[in-house]
């Protein structure tokens, strides 16, 4: 029985909608700039995790490290053009 | 009458009208002659509905020279505009639509199905699979790919083209600057087809991963699949950019929002920075598989194995990271400090690196090999010279100062061509002709084909070498005339001659098509070039499941171990295959999308609407569908394999 009842994507989706709550709080309460991107930042990269792994099926498979590599690679990608684009266009102009 | 207005063209001429005629005619003509000769269901049932790679590819082949032609024709035209001084065959809007046009069809139109035309034919074959891991996505690729280079053909007769240059920067492309819908056509013709090249690199990289041959590690890949594996993962985090800048653009121009303009908070260098954060990764999307070709071609005509094939494949994945760091080399020029230029100028020297190890493998394969100097290997051969010029002039633009006088003058134009032609243009003529017998069952003419050869060769040093003086001289891109006091007017004489030699070899290379399929013999047997890799090791013509039985690899030139090596590629008893079956579905997608397209660039919100819907409904379709493929029996591929005469 245990196996047939998906206990991990049904957490899944109640952090999940958790998660969308806090950032809609961003929306309906009065806080500072910083603050309510603090938490959309933070809140919208653990629910990106959350879906990769959880109903995307990071890693179960052997070739796991495929995935990994690549979103690492993502990632260091995505930070370097942000960051070349800010310097082109506003610390360095 | 006052809603036909939108669709005429702003500035017409005589030849927008002759060519309204001649697509009016040759579509008549397309119907006629396919209802005449019964073959429509034959089309339906075996090009438009299929999900075979091998087809895609041929689809996509075709496609690649229909539009290598309309955009040949449109650089002779240019050319012919600037072989005199203060000449009128173009006037400036003519010449700023064609220069466009140009540059959008080559690269996007031309170059990019030319690179999925090979990867579709060799990926699956030389990993030793039956097909792409998603046959259906790929089909939709084509189609999207299909559609939007229908729909930014037909801009020059309804509406008239974009004439931003093929880079589009706002302000001018914003609607301030150019109000026709030219430059709608851009934003969304470039947008359909990249969803479909964005699938593409999804699919293939899930191929290599996922579906290779028993016993093929990633580090006994053939080299073709490896630069293909490169191309697309680049594929799949450069094309998301370009994506997201169209639709930004999109929406500037359609729906009045202000992320581009000048004004209104906009910003209007972030499409430059975009672009280019896409745009220079896309010119490694085009390199890479033609170096994957040169890599086989090379080994096949030298009788030696691929010398250092660790740093072939190191070096190109440490050009997918550093073609990542580049961008800003294309606009040292737009206002930021010396300190960013700098740091992007080292990046970009950096880059020439790596590539410069594959230039050296290349002639340590050649070195002491058994060089047949057919034509696939003439091209290869000239391309390493021509490219390494290309490459030079490149790390010369690196330099950020320097690069103040050079930025958009004809040494630039001759740069990149430099690159894209003997690099690019090359290495899929030569992949052509060495994969022809493959996939059409007879050999191209080698005497036609080094007229051509030659003729291509010495076209494009003519055409393209003199710009490099013409532009340190001052000459500007881009430019539609000049005066005679320039002292341009020689140089640009000899570049139109070189560009009229070049559109011979184009000539010639059709003629070969056409001699061949009648006179060429149909005896070729299975590998007629004595080459190496997997792709050799099935039957030709090959059958539609590719291999009875999956090969077993054990090294990157499998085949060759088992023509000399006596290694045993196939083995064990016959099964059943599974095999995926044909859909509509795709190519009825595609034509919603041209819909969509079309409705979008006119602002037509009803049909715009409905068409959108349509898309939704195919996809809800498709999530919805049980289709389980369908099996071919033990006796079917028995019966196959003994008519392809033994078995395999
Ligand atoms: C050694 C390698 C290379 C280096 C260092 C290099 C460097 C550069 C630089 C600095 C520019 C911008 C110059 C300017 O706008 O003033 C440029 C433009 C360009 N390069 Fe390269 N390049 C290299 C290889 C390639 C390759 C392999 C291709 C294509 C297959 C290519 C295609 C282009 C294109 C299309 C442009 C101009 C785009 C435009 O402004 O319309 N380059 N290159
Ligand atoms: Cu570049």
């Amino acid at each position: 029985m245990k196996e047939l009842f998906p206990a991990k994507q049904v957490m899944g989706f109640v952090a999940s909608l958790v998660l969308t709550l806090i950032a809609l709080l961003v929306v309906f309460t009065d806080m500072s700039y910083t603050a309510g991107m603090t938490i959309l930042l933070v809140t919208a990269f653990i629910q990106a995790t959350l879906q990769l792994v959880v109903f995307m099926h990071a890693g179960e498979t052997e070739d796991g490290w495929a995935i990994y590599s690549n979103i690492l690679f993502g990632i260091v990608i995505v930070v370097l053009s942000v960051l070349g684009t800010l310097l082109i266009l506003l610390w360095d102009m | 009458m006052e809603f036909f207005e939108r669709f005429a063209i702003p500035h017409p001429s005589p030849a927008i009208y002759a060519s309204m005629v001649a697509i009016a005619l040759v579509t008549i003509g397309i119907i006629a002659g396919l209802t005449y000769f019964k073959k429509w269901g034959y089309l339906w049932r075996e090009w438009l509905t299929t999900v075979d790679h091998k087809k895609i590819g041929i689809m996509y082949l075709i496609s690649a020279l229909l539009m290598l032609f309309r955009g040949g024709v449109d650089a002779i035209m240019m050319r012919a505009q600037l072989s005199v001084p203060d000449a009128e065959l173009l006037d400036a809007q003519h010449y700023n639509e064609i220069f466009t046009t140009h540059g959008v069809v080559m690269i996007i139109f031309m170059a990019m199905p030319f690179i999925f035309a090979f990867m579709n034919l060799l990926v699956p074959l030389q990993i030793g699979a039956r097909d792409v891991a998603f046959p259906r996505l790929n089909a939709l690729s084509f189609w999207l790919f299909f559609a939007g280079a229908m729909l930014f053909n037909i801009s020059f007769v309804i509406g008239g083209s974009p004439d931003a240059g093929w880079t589009s920067y706002f302000p001018l492309a914003g609607n301030d600057f150019s109000q026709h819908v030219g430059t709608n056509y851009y934003m969304i013709a470039i947008q359909i087809s990249g969803i479909g090249s964005l699938m593409t690199g999804i699919n293939m990289c899930t191929t290599i991963l996922k579906m290779r041959a028993p016993g093929m590690t990633l580090m006994k890949m053939p080299m073709f699949t490896w630069s293909a594996f490169i191309a697309n993962l680049i594929i799949v985090f450069a094309f998301p950019v370009l994506t997201v800048a169209l639709l930004m653009g999109t929406t500037d121009r359609l729906f009045a929002t202000n992320f581009f303009t000048s004004d209104n908070g906009g910003m209007d260098m972030l499409w430059a920075n975009f672009f280019w954060i896409w745009g220079h990764p896309e010119v490694y999307i085009l390199i890479l598989p033609a170096f994957g070709l040169y890599s086989e071609i090379i080994p096949t005509f030298s009788r030696r194995n691929l010398y250092g094939y660790k740093p072939m494949v190191w070096s190109m994945v440490l050009i997918s990271f550093l073609s990542f760091l580049v961008w800003t080399h294309h606009f040292f020029t737009m206002g930021q400090g010396a300190l960013t230029n700098s740091i992007f100028s080292i990046t970009t020297m950096a880059i020439a690196v790596p590539t410069g190890v594959k230039i050296f493998n290349w002639l340590f394969t050649m070195y002491k090999g058994k060089i047949r100097f057919t034509v696939p290997m003439l091209y290869s051969v000239a391309f390493i010279p021509l490219f390494t010029v290309g490459g030079v002039t490149g790390v010369m633009l690196a330099m950020s100062a320097a690069d103040y006088q050079y930025h958009n003058t004809m040494f630039l134009v001759a740069h990149f061509h430099n690159t894209i032609i003997p690099g690019v243009v090359f290495a899929m003529l030569a992949g052509l002709t060495y994969y022809w017998p493959k996939f059409f069952g007879f050999m191209l003419n080698e005497k036609i084909g080094k007229w051509a050869f030659w003729s291509l060769t010495i076209g494009f040093v003519l055409a393209f070498f003199p710009m490099y003086i013409t532009g340190l001289d001052g000459q500007a891109r881009r430019m539609y005339t000049y005066s005679e006091a320039t002292g341009f007017g020689p140089l640009n004489m000899v570049s139109f001659i070189g560009a009229a030699i070049m559109a011979i070899g184009f000539v010639l290379i059709l003629w070969n098509v056409f001699y061949s399929f009648k006179n060429s013999s149909r005896e070729i047997g299975s590998d007629p070039w004595d080459a190496r890799s997997l792709e050799w090791a099935t039957h030709t013509p090959i059958p539609e499941y590719n291999f009875a039985r999956l090969p077993h690899v054990n090294s990157s030139e499998a085949f060759w171990d088992a023509k000399m090596n006596g290694h045993q590629l196939f083995r064990g008893e016959y099964e059943e295959i599974h095999m995926p079956s044909s859909s509509g579905v795709p190519f009825i997608m595609g034509m919603i999308f041209f819909v969509a397209g079309f409705s979008f660039v006119f602002s037509l919100w009803i049909p715009a609407v409905i068409a959108l819907l349509g898309i939704f409904f195919c996809m809800a379709l498709r999530s919805f569908e049980k289709d389980d493929g369908y099996h071919i029996s033990v006796e079917e591929i028995k019966e196959t394999e003994r008519k392809l005469g033994g078995a395999k």
